[in-house]
C-alpha cells in the first residue's frame, strides 16, 4: 500500500496528492508517468509525474476529476492509502539545450509540463511558457511556472485571469514574431488542445512534442489498449511514448479512441454520485 | 475394489467429469468443469493398470509420479497422494485444469492404445483441490542457506522456480509488474476455466510455507533493472513470459472495438470487468464479435465474449448476438486444448475455418463496422509441420462485425532487457538459454518459460522453472561454477 502524505485542493476539480513511493521516486524523471489503482475494485489509471522528491521518496500527482476514478481519488485525504502505484513508466523527456523553447500547458496539463519546463531551464534553454485553462479557478501553479520560465503567458478561455485567449493564440504570435527562433515546442493538455497546438506549429515546421493520455491498463506494453496511430503505423503510448512528434499523430483516431468507453464512464459516474449522496444522507441521518 | 484384475480394470469406462450445463454456463463466469467427486475419482483411479514402466510420466514435462499418486488415491490414502504429487508438482490444482493432457501424459497411457486413457488430469485436479481445501502437506524447507535469489515474473515459470529454491532454504524474492501474482494464470485464463481462488490459494499456500516474498508493482527495466538486481542478489531468474500482443498488419486495426486478446482478457480477468460497474474497469463487446486465431487464448476470448453478450441480453431482453472464431487453417490444425474447443462449441461459438481477415472497416465515429476476409486453402506442410494456408485469389468477402479481438500469439516483452547488456536474444526476441540448465549468456542470470520458448504451456514453463532452480541451487552451493 502507498500512503498519501499530503493533499491540496488546487481548484474545485483539480487536486494534488503527494504519495510515498520511494522505489518510484528514486528513478522518476520529467515526462514519465505512474499507474495508480485506488483499491481492490479500482481501475488502473495513468497519471503523469508532476514532481518528485528522491530524498523524501515521494511523487506528486495532480489530477482533474473527470470520471469516476479521479472523482474517487479526489475524496482521499492524507493518511489514506493507494492499492497500486507503479512506475516510473514510459520514456523521460529528452532534455538538451535547444535554445529557445516553448512549453504549453493546458488545464491539468500544467502539472506535467512543469517538471519539463524546469528541466529545460536547468539545461540552459530560454523557456517561454504558456499556460491556460477554461477559467481562473482551473488555473494553478502560476508561481511555480513563472519561477522556471524566462517568459510566462497566462490565458483563460473566458478572460477571468490573464489574457482572454486559447493557448494557441499567443503560440501563433510567438511563431510569427520570432521567426526561426523557436527550436522546439512541448504541449500537454486535453487531446483537442494538443491537436490544435500541432496544427499551429506545423506550418512553421517547429518540432512539437506532445505527451499523449490514452486509455491504459498495464502501462508496460502488454495490452495494446493505449495504441496511437502515427504516420509510420501503430505505437504503444505506454512504452514507445508517452511523448511523440505531434505532427505525426493521427489526432482524429486518438480523439475517437478516447471516447470508446464514454457510455460506461457515464454510468460509473452516476453510480458514484448516487453512492456519495447516499453516504451523505446516512451520515447526516446518523449525526 | 482394490483387488480387481487387469481385465476388470480395463472394463471400467472413463469417468466423465460433471460440468455446468452449456445453456446455463454461457450466462455466468463460474467454473465450467466441476471436478470429480471422491467416488468418481476412486472409480477412475481403479482404471490405472500401474504399469511397471509408465510411459505417462515421460509425457509429463515435470515428471509427476503418476502411477504412485493414482495408487495412493485408489487406496484412499489422500495424504500420501498429495505428498507424492508435491514431490514434482507444486501447483496441481492449476495443472489439473489447464494442462493439455491429451497430448502429454494421457496420450502415452497404455489404455489410450485400445480405448480411452486414464483421466490423469482430472485426478490431478482432484488431488490438488483436496489439498487446497485441507492443506495436509505444507511444503517444508531446509535450513536457510543465506543466499538470495531474485525471480522476475510470477507466472508458472517464476513460481515453480521460487518454490523449488525456497525448499532448498534460499531467500527468494519475486518481482512482478502487475498488482497481482500469477502471470497468465491471473490475467489471461478466465475464472470459468481456472478460478482465481484456486490460483491465489496455490500461490499463497506455497509462499506462506516457504517464506517467499512477492513484490508486486515492480516493473523490472523501469522500477529496478536487471543489473541492479544482480548487485543485490546472488542469482536472478527471468520468467517474464511472452506478454506482448501482436496485431495483423492490415488496414483498420486502430478503430474502436478492435483489441488484442490480452487487453480484452486483462479487462475481464485481472480487472474483473465482467462485474462492472461493481468493479471500475469497463469491458464491452458488441453483437457480432470476431475472434481471430484458434489457440487457447482465442477460445478464452470467444467464451468470455459470449458470456458478456449473454449477461447483457439477460438485462435488456435483446438477442445476445454471435461470436465467431476466424481461423486461417482448418479444424485439424486448431492448437487449443481439445476440451476448450469442445466447450466453446457447446456454448455456441461459431467457427469460420480457412478464413483470414485482410481489412477492417470503420464508420464515421471511428468504430469498427465490418471486416473483409479471404478464403484459404491448405498447401504443403511448412516448417512447423502444419499445412501452410494459402489465400484463394478473388475469394474476398465482407462480414459485419462490431468487435474484433486479435488472439494471434505473443512475444516476450522487451522492457526487462533494459540495462541488461550481454543477455543474448534470438531474432524473435526470446532469450537464448542452455536447454538443460536455463542459463542465459549473462552470468548469474537464468531464464525459462514463455520468455525463452515463446507462447507455450503452463506446465512447460513449470518444467523450465524447475530445471533452472536445480542449476541455480548447484551454483549457489558451489557445486557448479558459472
Ligand atoms: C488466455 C491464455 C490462455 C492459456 N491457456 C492455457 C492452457 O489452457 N493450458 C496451458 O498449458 N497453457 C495455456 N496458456 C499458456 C500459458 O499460460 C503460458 O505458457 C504460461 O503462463 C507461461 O508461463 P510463464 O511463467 O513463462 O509466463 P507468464 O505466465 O506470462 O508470467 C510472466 C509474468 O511476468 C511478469 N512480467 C513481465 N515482464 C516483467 C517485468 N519487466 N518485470 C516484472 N514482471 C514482469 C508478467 O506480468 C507476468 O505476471 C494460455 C495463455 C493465455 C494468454
Ligand atoms: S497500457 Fe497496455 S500496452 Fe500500453
Amino acid at each position: 500500500m502507498y500512503p498519501i502524505l499530503e493533499k491540496q485542493v488546487l481548484s474545485d476539480v483539480t487536486k494534488l496528492i503527494v504519495v510515498k513511493a520511494p522505489q518510484v521516486a528514486r528513478k522518476a524523471k520529467a515526462g514519465q508517468f505512474v499507474i495508480v489503482r485506488i483499491d481492490e475494485y479500482g481501475e488502473r489509471i495513468p497519471l503523469t509525474v508532476a514532481d518528485y522528491d528522491r530524498e523524501a521518496g515521494t511523487i506528486t500527482l495532480i489530477f482533474q476529476e473527470v470520471g469516476k476514478s479521479t472523482m474517487h481519488l479526489g475524496t482521499l485525504e492524507a493518511g489514506d492509502e493507494l492499492a497500486t502505484f507503479v512506475g516510473p513508466l514510459g520514456h523521460a523527456t529528452e532534455i538538451e539545450n535547444y535554445g529557445t523553447v516553448v512549453c504549453v500547458g493546458g488545464g491539468v496539463g500544467i502539472a506535467p509540463i512543469f517538471p519539463i519546463a524546469r528541466a529545460l531551464k536547468e539545461a540552459g534553454n530560454y523557456v517561454i511558457s504558456i499556460i491556460g485553462a477554461r477559467n481562473k479557478d482551473l488555473l494553478f501553479w502560476e508561481d511555480r511556472m513563472r519561477a522556471v520560465s524566462d517568459e510566462l503567458i497566462v490565458c483563460t478561455d473566458d478572460g477571468s485571469h490573464g489574457r482572454k485567449a486559447l493557448v494557441t493564440e499567443p503560440l501563433k504570435e510567438l511563431l510569427e514574431e520570432r521567426p526561426g527562433e523557436i527550436a522546439r515546442v512541448w504541449a500537454i493538455g486535453p487531446g483537442i488542445m494538443m491537436k490544435f497546438v500541432s496544427l499551429t506549429t506545423q506550418p512553421y515546421k517547429v518540432p512539437t512534442i506532445v505527451s499523449l493520455n490514452t486509455i491504459m491498463i498495464d502501462g508496460t506494453g502488454m495490452c495494446g489498449g493505449c495504441r496511437v496511430l502515427l504516420e509510420e503505423g501503430a505505437r504503444f503510448v505506454c512504452v514507445d511514448g508517452p511523448e511523440f512528434d505531434a505532427h505525426k499523430v493521427d489526432w482524429d483516431n486518438l480523439l475517437a479512441r478516447q471516447q470508446f468507453y464514454r457510455e460506461e464512464e457515464r454510468l460509473a459516474v452516476e453510480r458514484w454520485e448516487h453512492e456519495c449522496r447516499l453516504e451523505g444522507v446516512l451520515r447526516e441521518g446518523g449525526a | 475394489m482394490s483387488d480387481l484384475t487387469q481385465r476388470e480394470r480395463m472394463q471400467i469406462p472413463r469417468q466423465e467429469m460433471p460440468a455446468q450445463d452449456p445453456g446455463i454456463r454461457r450466462g455466468n463466469f463460474d467454473e465450467v468443469a466441476l471436478g470429480f467427486t471422491e467416488a468418481l475419482a476412486r472409480r477412475e483411479a481403479e482404471r490405472c493398470l500401474q504399469c511397471a514402466r509408465p510411459e505417462c510420466v515421460e509425457g509429463c514435462p515435470v515428471e509427476v509420479l503418476i502411477p504412485q499418486f493414482i495408487r495412493a488415491l485408489r487406496d484412499g490414502d489422500m495424504i500420501e497422494a498429495v505428498r507424492v504429487m508435491k514431490v514434482k508438482n507444486g501447483l496441481p490444482a492449476i495443472c489439473g485444469r489447464v494442462c493439455p493432457q491429451e497430448v502429454q501424459c494421457e496420450i502415452k497411457c497404455v489404455l489410450a492404445k485400445k480405448g480411452e486413457p486414464v483421466a490423469i488430469g482430472r485426478l490431478e485436479r482432484f488431488v490438488g483441490d483436496y489439498e487446497l481445501a485441507r492443506r495436509t502437506c505444507p511444503l517444508d524447507c531446509c535450513e536457510p542457506s543465506g543466499k538470495k535469489v531474485a525471480i522476475v515474473g510470477s507466472g508458472p515459470a517464476g513460481l515453480t522456480c521460487a518454490v523449488d529454491l525456497g525448499r532448498e532454504g534460499h531467500g527468494v524474492t519475486i518481482f512482478e509488474s502487475l498488482h497481482a501474482p500469477g502471470g497468465v494464470l491471473t490475467y489471461g485464463i478466465p475464472e470459468f476455466r481456472l478460478p482465481k481462488s484456486v490460483v491465489h490459494g496455490e500461490i499463497d499456500y506455497a509462499v506462506e510455507c516457504l517464506g517467499i516474498e512477492i513484490r508486486t508493482d515492480h516493473v523490472i527495466g523501469r522500477t529496478l533493472t536487471l543489473n541492479e538486481l544482480l548487485e543485490k542478489f546472488d542469482a536472478v531468474f527471468l520468467g517474464t513470459g511472452a506478454g506482448l500482443p501482436s496485431f495483423l498488419r492490415i488496414p483498420g486495426i486502430n478503430y474502436n472495438g478492435v483489441m488484442s486478446a490480452n487487453e480484452f482478457l486483462t479487462r475481464v480477468n485481472l480487472m474483473k470487468g465482467y462485474r462492472f460497474p461493481e468493479y471500475d474497469t469497463p469491458v464491452k463487446v458488441g453483437k457480432r464479435v470476431a475472434v481471430v486465431g484458434a489457440g487457447n487464448v482465442a477460445m478464452d476470448a470467444a467464451r468470455c465474449s459470449l458470456r458478456l453478450q449473454t449477461l447483457r441480453a439477460q438485462g435488456t431482453g435483446e438477442n445476445p448476438g454471435e461470436v465467431h472464431i476466424v481461423y486461417r487453417r482448418s479444424r485439424a490444425e486448431v492448437p487449443a486444448r481439445a476440451e476448450e474447443v469442445h466447450h466453446a462449441e457447446e456454448e455456441g461459438v461459431i467457427f469460420d475455418f480457412l478464413t483470414n481477415p485482410v481489412e477492417i472497416f470503420g464508420d464515421e465515429h471511428g468504430n469498427v463496422c465490418g471486416m473483409r476476409c479471404i478464403r484459404m486453402q491448405l498447401g504443403e506442410p511448412d516448417g512447423s509441420g502444419r499445412r501452410r494456408p494459402i489465400p484463394i485469389e478473388g475469394s474476398e468477402f465482407d462480414i459485419e462485425v462490431d468487435t474484433v479481438i486479435f488472439a494471434l500469439g505473443t512475444s516476450p516483452n522487451p522492457l526487462v532487457f533494459v540495462d541488461a547488456e550481454g543477455l543474448e536474444r534470438t531474432k524473435w526476441g526470446t532469450v537464448v538459454t542452455d536447454q538443460e540448465t536455463g542459463r542465459t549468456t549473462k552470468p548469474r542470470v537464468w531464464a525459462g518459460g514463455d520468455v525463452v520458448t515463446g507462447a507455450a504451456t503452463v506446465v512447460s514453463a513449470m518444467g523450465a522453472g524447475k530445471r533452472a532452480a536445480a542449476d541455480i541451487h548447484r551454483f549457489l552451493m558451489g557445486e557448479a561454477s558459472w
